[in-house]
């Protein structure tokens, strides 16, 4: 049988690395493919080759059995290639119908076009309607109709960039049954993915990428996600280990009690009565998909938004809702925050003065002044503690790869010896291996008797190191559950706001 | 083939001290140009513009004097500047300096004492305060945009300054002239070397030129100030206000501008008049960023400005040709100092083109 796509000795070479060394990959008709890799492997690079969008440095791409140049994406749409973005591009005041007729080639009748995504929808089931505004509709429903788009346009291979990290698992499942249909029609799938479970559920081949080469092709079904990391680590996988059977005291460190905040810009989230307790030695998980108010939740904690009373934040017995970042940090407050390069430190600065930009309150500074000896020897101590891998501390902080500077984040945070420490999606975008380190500091800080409250869109993460996870939907918070007694599916349905039942119960 | 900018992997340092030099030479080469469309002899004018006021004991202390208001407004902009404050009014912060230190002077006039040279300092550097001031409460309370509140204020300063010179301070002596009585002699900075105007205010420059690089390099404020200006979420994150952040740099900058306006009145003109500068409040902009808003190189870029002010005034007087030659080349110098910062993040590359693709 001829490969629907074939690429052959693709290399892509960008200023100080090569993003594509060689690489080989084909994708069978109406085959699921999965492409598999750390951050930084060379994923995306070779998936904009193929959509047009970056221009190969050399390599030959085969389309159907003849060779092809793809100019842009104009031509890969036209020789039948579709691709939904991790990021949408859908215009908010449109309506579904609308946003898809603008997706494709002029000189079409939108009333047909209407008819023909009605069935397109109820045949792949993807329930979607088209004349609802895209404003009103859910992610999991506005990636439905990035589908749609790409369907209607009968496309012989589609390329799905990262598509879960936005949904619930019921949805995650649904999108699955839409793909398995489509694979049997003969549309070729090439999945992107670095969640190894679903690529062992989903994919009937693996193509494995490390810095830039293909590193291994394998059957999913034939591995173990264990084996799937090392491929893709090119290394045994590192273990956390978890200091069993602790005993949880009820020790209130960090109260939140019936925040509620408004948003503050028109596509924020209201956070409406939000209650947590996080006890001494605790690790509580927060679970949800992105976008239901977890940024406005831990801007809030972290004091860069203030509460509208002082007494709807405790801190270790303490009304902070009207302090800031600084007085709460004073009182034992430390925080990794969601973006590292501009928020959690200064791109331009060296380490040396990241290190002073949020540990500055015991002793490192003198009458006004910085001691700069002190805070050099602390972020000699981070980068040494924490395997930060880099030239040294004057090194600036973009200069280092996610990976590492994520560690140097989460040291600087740890190393101050928090009595709460609070981290939003700690190992988003980090490799494995760094992902693993930083997950065991956090058991580690734990294990001291601080609180840890990790916000996280990974449940197999939130899984392994909490004691209790709870879900955020729409700005609200379900009750926190011990990890032992919950599920996937349970907590995947509060993702989608069902949680009222189980709070009267909780209370009950 | 084809010339291509691509992004450098971390700032380059070198090019950090190059751009400047630069700059400067490309200035040259266009003002070779343009002399040369002017129809005078290049070289001779460019002589006259550089070289030839560097020639006398006289007007080197000449640079000096004009260097010294442009490195302390320069100081203070550069600390707002770093941290994302940009104060434009310069220029009339250190008006309202001239007018506080030298109303001080007009009050206490034959009663004066040694008292009065600190005093006076102080009540200018309080009068650019105050009215930097201005800008930084309207900013931090109603959000208004201080480059343009700065810059209004700068014409109202001149405005007043006018009217006390012509009305209620005009000197009684003066045959009706729009300008003060002389300072008495307290009021006035001692000249430092016989047989030129250079006068003590060189030392407040350079001890503000202390201060400010103290504060930049070492205090913990300075670095609040610039991470404000390079990362605003970081500052956010670390909790530092942006209000105080506005309000430190604004602060600073009216003070040193407001102490500029003080040393020119007590040191070069020893009164009021209706104009005390030459724009200084404006150039010292170019001049921060030539220097890459570091203290030492806002040293050396105030008096290469200081030289094109006096290279203006030798050009005019030797080769007739207008003075506004000086604002051509302070322009064509903050044009190249921009233009070749992009050097700093970027390096240029030849490509060799080995494939030409149809559009």
């Amino acid at each position: 049988m001829t490969p629907q796509l074939d690429l052959r000795e693709i290399t892509k070479r960008y200023p100080g690395c090569l993003a594509n060394d060689r690489v080989g990959l084909t994708v069978m008709p109406g085959e699921i493919h999965a492409l598999l890799g750390e951050n930084g492997a060379g994923k995306s690079t070779l998936v904009k080759i193929i959509y047009g969008v970056v221009k190969p440095d050399a390599g030959e791409i085969w389309w159907n059995g003849s060779q092809v140049d793809i100019a842009n994406p104009n031509a890969a749409r036209a020789l039948g290639i579709g691709m939904v973005f991790q990021h949408f591009n859908l215009f908010e005041s449109l309506t579904v119908a609308e946003n898809i007729s603008l997706g494709i080639d002029p000189g079409h009748d939108l009333a047909k076009l209407t008819n023909e995504i009605g069935e397109i929808s109820e045949r792949y089931g993807l329930p979607i309607n088209p004349h609802q505004h895209i404003h009103t509709l859910s992610v999991g429903e506005r990636q439905r109709v990035e589908i749609i788009r790409c369907l209607v346009q009968n496309p012989r291979l589609l390329i799905m960039d990262e598509p879960t990290s936005v949904l619930t698992p019921q949805e995650v499942e649904k999108l699955f049954e839409t793909l398995r249909r489509l694979a049997s029609e003969g549309c070729s799938i090439l999945y992107i993915s670095h969640k190894l479970d679903e690529i062992k559920a989903l994919c009937d081949t693996a193509t494995v990428l490390r810095l830039g080469k293909v590193t291994a092709r394998c059957s999913p079904a034939d591995e173990t996600p264990k084996s799937l990391a090392e491929m893709m680590i090119g290394s045994a996988l590192p273990v956390t280990k978890k200091s069993t059977n602790r005993e949880l005291t009820e020790e209130p460190l960090l109260e939140l009690r019936g925040l509620d905040l408004p948003a503050a810009d028109p596509l924020g989230t209201h956070l409406q009565n939000v209650t947590l307790t996080l006890n001494r030695g605790e690790v509580v998980g927060l679970a949800g998909v992105a976008g239901n108010g977890q940024k406005e939740l831990l801007a809030a904690i972290n004091g860069e938004r203030l509460a509208p009373d002082k007494a709807m934040l405790r801190l270790d017995g303490r009304d902070v809702g009207r302090d800031g970042p600084e007085e709460r940090r004073v009182q034992g407050l430390a925080f990794v925050p969601e973006e590292r390069l501009g928020r959690g430190s200064v791109p331009e600065m060296s380490l040396t003065a990241n290190t002073l930009l949020t540990w500055h309150h015991k002793g490192q500074v003198k009458r006004g002044f910085v001691d700069l000896a002190e805070v050099s020897a602390q972020a000699i101590t981070i980068r040494e503690m924490f395997d930060v891998r880099c030239p040294g501390v004057e090194a600036e902080a973009k200069s280092l790869s996610g990976g590492n500077l994520q560690k140097f984040i989460v040291g600087r945070e740890i190393l101050q010896e928090p009595e709460v420490l609070i981290l939003g999606y700690p190992t988003w975008g980090v490799d494995v291996g760094a992902a693993a380190a930083i997950r065991q500091a956090i058991l580690n800080l734990s294990a001291t008797g601080a609180g840890v409250l990790i916000v996280s869109e990974d449940l197999d993460e939130l899984f392994e190191i909490c004691d209790r996870i709870a879900v955020i939907a729409e700005g609200r918070l379900s009750p926190a559950r011990r990890t032992g007694n919950t599920s996937i599916e349970e907590l995947g349905l509060w993702m989608s706001g069902q949680f009222e039942a189980a709070e009267v119960s909780d209370a009950a | 083939m084809q010339l291509r900018l691509e992004q450098r992997q971390s700032t380059s340092r070198a090019m950090q001290y190059a751009t400047p030099v630069i700059a400067a030479g490309l200035t040259m080469i266009a003002g070779i140009a343009l002399f040369g469309v002017l129809g005078t002899d290049p070289f001779l004018a460019l002589y006259t513009f550089f070289i030839q006021p560097l020639t006398s004991l006289y007007s080197i202390g000449e640079l000096l004097i004009k260097a010294t208001p442009l490195l302390l407004c320069a100081l203070g902009l550069s600390v707002g500047f770093k941290g994302n404050v940009w104060n434009i009014g310069a220029e009339g912060q250190l008006t309202m300096g001239a007018i506080a230190s030298g109303g001080l002077a007009l009050a206490v006039y034959a009663q004066d004492g040694p008292w009065l040279l600190p005093l006076m300092l102080l009540a200018g550097a309080l009068g650019g305060m105050a009215w930097a001031a201005i800008p930084a409460f309207l900013r931090t309370r109603f959000n208004a945009n201080e480059i343009l509140v700065s810059l209004m204020l700068t014409y109202v300063a001149v405005q007043i300054l006018g009217h006390l010179v012509h009305g209620p301070w005009r000197s009684p002596e003066g045959f009706n002239f729009p300008e003060t009585r002389t300072f008495g002699d307290w009021g006035q900075l001692p000249i430092l070397v016989e047989g030129t105007r250079l006068h003590a205010g060189v030392f407040v420059a350079l001890l503000v030129f202390l201060a400010v690089w103290l504060f930049l390099s070492r205090s913990f404020q300075g670095f609040k100030v610039t991470v404000a200006g390079q990362a605003p979420a970081a500052a956010a994150y670390a909790g530092f206000s942006n209000k105080s952040v506005v309000w430190v740099s604004l602060m600073i900058s009216g003070a040193t501008a407001g102490l500029a306006g003080t040393v020119e009145v007590m040191g070069t003109i020893q009164q009021l008049q209706p104009v005390i500068s030459p724009g200084y409040g404006f150039a010292a902009i170019i001049v921060a960023f030539l220097g890459r808003l570091h203290p030492v190189g806002v040293v050396l870029a105030s008096l290469l400005m200081s030289l094109m002010y006096l290279g203006g005034e030798s050009l005019q007087m030797s080769m007739n040709l207008p003075l506004a030659v000086t604002g051509v080349f302070q322009g064509l110098l903050l044009f190249f100092v921009l233009g070749s910062d992009v050097l700093v993040r970027y390096r240029i590359r030849l490509v060799r083109t080995h494939q030409t693709e149809p559009a």
